[in-house]
């Protein structure tokens, strides 16, 4: 392991041994593992997404690459989203924590995890936001870590309310944390949402259901864990994320 | 494989509670010797322009080599060379504009027979309506010659290809992303 600083804008933090933990190639993903790009229940999906098929990219040096960023420089407490103001935010107080794995089961130390989410009344701290839930003035809804040795993330935040949407009549979101990961490579980037346990809007919400097959979208949603409550303090959740592995060959071809 | 990937899920309209960063858009600091503005703009299948995304781009410097500790070719040694822009914006008017050097060719995998890579820029594309990033690269359209030797072009339909390469503008160069339509940017699967 290595220290390595640069000078803005990037701070490249070196907490692995880069030649022996990274892939020279990434697996190419079956069908269905990701949402459709085109999914008409999901309204907004018709004017947003390609007509045209998507083109197959040999994986060249560049997607195997990637940022490998404390940026936006991440502070020792940017993992506590309910220490951000001058009082204590009002909800439940959860710890939400898990690992980063790829797909072999090793898990990514050094990547870099960003959060966003809404108040306890589900309400998001937004312009855009105008649905008449309240705000907290003690919550933004903002954090970020990056993962430690074990491929280890933790936040504590306060547990999101569903809220309304205008999809449809009478559309709710499920309660959900919005997730972000570099990854190492280019070729691991992903963006992606933690559900809760037992939600009922699950049956109801198209963008839970643009994942297609049923143990795929079980592995958006978090557990319960009474392990990392924390007692007269916190519930907890935990969560793991799952991020392209190596390829069965380097630079394997489409058949 | 032994475990299956995470799903991917949208950025939805509030990614910029989140996400964006004040040197986000600055792929090198600002007075870099060559630094060039990329800029462009994003419109949706009707042709308006997309007033809420999320722009990443990844590339090499112009010695072709990344600001990344992998080690494959030597990591870049521009000062300051970060080679990753993030531009996001959540009610613009579907420019982005980023800050960065033009990147120089880059070296191919042996798969590809040690093909040269034209120079080139990996985009990631996110937005509401989106549930997955659409992925796309610039090219730069004087380099005509290196382009016509590029491994990954060279999958690309002919006639499709003009919608990769970014025109000279204003010292720096402008490359618009369509989504749908007659002139549908190229979108790639990794």
């Amino acid at each position: 392991m290595t220290e390595e600083r640069r000078t803005e804008p990037g701070e490249v933090r070196q907490i692995y041994d880069p030649v022996a933990e990274t892939p020279t190639s990434y697996l190419r993903e079956p069908e269905g593992a990701h949402p459709p790009l085109d999914y008409p229940p999901y309204k907004s999906t018709s004017l947003r997404h390609p007509k045209q098929p998507l083109v197959y990219l040999p994986q060249t040096i560049t997607e195997i690459t990637g940022p490998q960023l404390g940026t936006p420089q991440v502070g020792e407490t940017d993992n506590d989203l309910t220490i951000q103001h001058g009082g204590e935010p009002i909800g439940e107080r959860i710890i939400v924590s898990g690992r980063v794995f790829d797909t072999e089961g090793k898990p990514l130390r050094g990547t870099l995890v960003e959060i966003w989410q809404a108040n306890s009344a589900g309400r998001y701290k937004h312009r855009w936001d105008r649905w008449p839930a309240p705000l907290d003035p003690n919550f933004s809804g903002a954090g970020r870590c990056i993962t430690d040795n074990e491929g280890r993330y933790q936040f504590t935040t306060i547990k999101p309310g569903p809220y309304p949407w205008g999809n449809h009549y009478n559309a709710w979101r499920p309660a959900h944390i919005h997730f972000s990961l570099l990854g190492r490579a280019f070729a691991q980037r992903l963006v992606t949402q933690m559900y809760f346990p037992g939600d009922p809007f699950f049956p109801y919400d198209p963008i839970f259901n643009s994942v297609r097959d049923a143990p795929a979208r079980e592995r958006m949603i978090s557990s319960f864990s009474i392990h990392r409550t924390v007692p007269k303090w916190a519930q907890a959740f935990e969560w793991d994320i799952y991020l392209r592995g190596p390829g069965a060959t380097p630079f394997e071809e489409a058949h | 494989m032994i475990f299956d990937t995470t799903p991917s899920q949208t950025v939805g309209p509030y990614f910029a509670i989140g996400l964006p960063f004040e040197l986000g858009p600055f792929a090198v600091p600002e007075g870099t010797p060559g630094a060039i503005h990329i800029s462009g703009t994003i419109y949706d299948g009707a042709g308006v322009p997309i007033p809420d995304f999320l722009l990443e781009t990844w590339q090499a410097d112009p010695e072709g080599k990344f600001a990344d500790m992998h080690g494959y070719g030597g990591a870049s040694e521009l000062g300051g060379f970060r080679g990753f822009a993030r531009y996001g914006v959540e009610d613009g008017d579907g420019t982005f504009d980023i800050v960065t050097v033009k990147p120089g060719p880059v070296a191919a995998p042996p798969i590809l027979a040690g093909a040269v890579q034209a120079p080139h820029i990996d985009i990631s594309v996110f937005a509401r309506g989106m549930l997955h990033r659409c992925v796309t690269r610039i090219y730069f359209a004087d380099e005509a010659e290196a382009n016509a030797a590029d491994p990954a072009l060279a999958r690309v339909p002919v006639e499709r290809r003009a919608t990769l390469l970014a025109e000279p503008h204003n010292g720096g160069y402008r490359f618009d992303i369509r989504f749908q339509g007659p002139h549908e940017t190229v979108f790639f699967a990794v």
